[in-house]
């Protein structure tokens, strides 16, 4: 069986939708146990004192925010090239999810910059490129909201979405060019010698897989509700039509 | 191409074209910074090449709505759409005439609103250079945001939403260059990146213009 049968919104929803709640109670134990810990249980850093603890929600919104974004570019590529309209509708299910991972990952940024940096907001590389993130999502949603053809809005989203990401891309790097910033390199990486000690990195861990299960429990959701307002909305569009024109 | 370039270059500046208003919003903005800024000149000349990049963006923003719109509201879209030239020409030739019809005349105006702003004598060499590069990008993107946006009530607002993101690393090459320029530093990093991008723009974006207007009029 391959994965083109989820495609059928029933087969979709009747196989997602036990899922959501066991998602849903999963990713929240994930998170409180990732987060308690964080923020009980670990050694404040020496330099940073106990504010360091405020990655546990940075760093993993951040991770999601562009995740969010790969995942509608992933779901708008297949929604071009198939046609099946779950895709479509989980791309747009999961745009506001990103927009406000962007968000948390902005606003926790500026409340631990402040006793950092000494600012909020710095007109850094990485800080820009999120800033321009946002603002993509948000001509995202725009413009799915603005389009009345759900079909239409799919396609047109989906246009936007391949050439947004080309943009955020190169946006990206062209802030790297424009200015040099304060905020400190990728200090993750699978491949290199770790330079976040192990007391920090297995409860970040934690926060990150819990952050992943919520975003994904959220699109799962939300597609479901997608999926049941377009059918609602096709029942109603009969219902009028049978009205309009007695059998 | 060359039909639809020559009719949009004639509608545009007869009667009732909006030729020039650009052109006369891109005046008005350089004309106000000095009132919001203050006027000595050290600094004035300090932010003259963002500015007049900025100017220029918004002006080239305001006239993109038109690209479309008209033909859409007037049914020679659709009619444009079963010419034997293909939607990607298509688009490129509205891009072009949007640049000759908003982008070279910011371009030529640039260096005289400079002299406003107190801009040294290599920065508005720079900047013209910067501008003569950048603005068709700002045109072929516009067109793309104007092909998404057609089929809209209210849609230039949306536009704009959409359109500004896009803009963002041509403003950041095309102001850095004219900077580094005035301060006599080498711009050719910029320029070269910004001219990539350009190019980039023009092959690949016509294409994606006319997948979103095939949407609209299907």
């Amino acid at each position: 069986m391959s994965i083109w049968s989820y495609a059928n919104p029933r087969k979709f929803l009747d196989t997602t939708g036990p899922w959501v709640p066991w998602l849903m109670w999963l990713s929240a134990a994930v998170l409180a146990v990732g987060l308690v810990w964080g923020f009980f249980f670990t050694p404040e850093a020496e330099r940073f004192g106990s504010s360091v603890k405020i990655i546990y929600l940075h760093v993993p919104s951040a991770l999601m925010a562009i995740n969010a974004w790969l995942m509608m570019l992933v779901a708008s590529l297949i929604w071009l090239i198939r046609r099946h309209h779950v895709s479509a509708l989980a791309a747009r299910a999961a745009a506001p999810v990103g927009m406000v991972m962007t968000l948390i990952a902005l606003v926790t940024g500026a409340i631990w910059g402040q006793p950092m940096w000494g600012t909020w907001w710095a007109w850094d590389p990485r800080l820009t490129s999120f800033l321009i993130l946002f603002l993509f999502y948000l001509g995202y949603i725009a413009l799915w909201t603005a389009i009345p053809d759900p079909d239409q809005a799919a396609d047109l989203t989906s246009v936007l979405c391949l050439v947004g990401s080309v943009f955020a891309l190169m946006s990206r790097y062209a802030v790297n060019f424009w200015n040099q910033g304060l905020h400190q390199g990728a200090s993750l990486s699978l491949d290199k010698q770790e330079n976040v000690a192990d007391v920090f990195w297995v409860p970040l861990l934690v926060c990150m897989a819990g952050f992943v299960l919520l975003f994904v429990a959220l699109v799962l959701l939300r597609t479901g509700t997608e999926i049941r307002l377009r059918r609602i909305r096709a029942l109603r569009a009969r219902a009028r039509r049978a009205e309009t024109v007695p059998a | 191409m060359r039909a639809v370039l020559g009719r949009d270059l004639r509608l545009a500046v007869r009667a009732g074209g909006g030729f020039g208003l650009g052109l006369a919003f891109f005046l008005i903005v350089v004309v106000l910074v000095p009132f919001g800024v203050g006027p000595e000149t050290e600094i004035l000349s300090r932010i003259a090449p963002g500015i007049l990049w900025v100017a220029a963006l918004l002006a080239a923003l305001l006239s993109l709505d038109r690209i479309f719109a008209l033909d859409h509201e007037d049914g020679s879209l659709p009619l444009l759409a079963t010419a034997p030239l293909p939607l990607e020409g298509l688009a490129l030739a509205k891009a072009l005439a949007h640049w000759l019809t908003t982008g070279l005349p910011l371009v030529v105006a640039a260096p005289i609103l400079g002299v406003l702003l107190h801009l040294s004598g290599p920065g508005m060499l720079w900047l013209l250079v910067s501008l003569a590069i950048g603005t068709p990008a700002l045109s072929l993107i516009g067109t793309f945001g104007a092909a998404l946006t057609v089929g809209l009530r209210r849609g230039g607002l949306l536009l704009s939403l959409i359109v500004l993101p896009l803009y963002v690393p041509v403003l950041i090459f095309g102001a850095e260059a004219a900077r580094r320029g005035a301060d006599g530093l080498s711009v050719a990093t910029p320029l070269l990146l910004l001219g990539g991008i350009g190019l980039g723009c023009a092959a690949l974006l016509p294409f994606a213009a006319a997948a979103a207007l095939r949407v609209t009029l299907r």
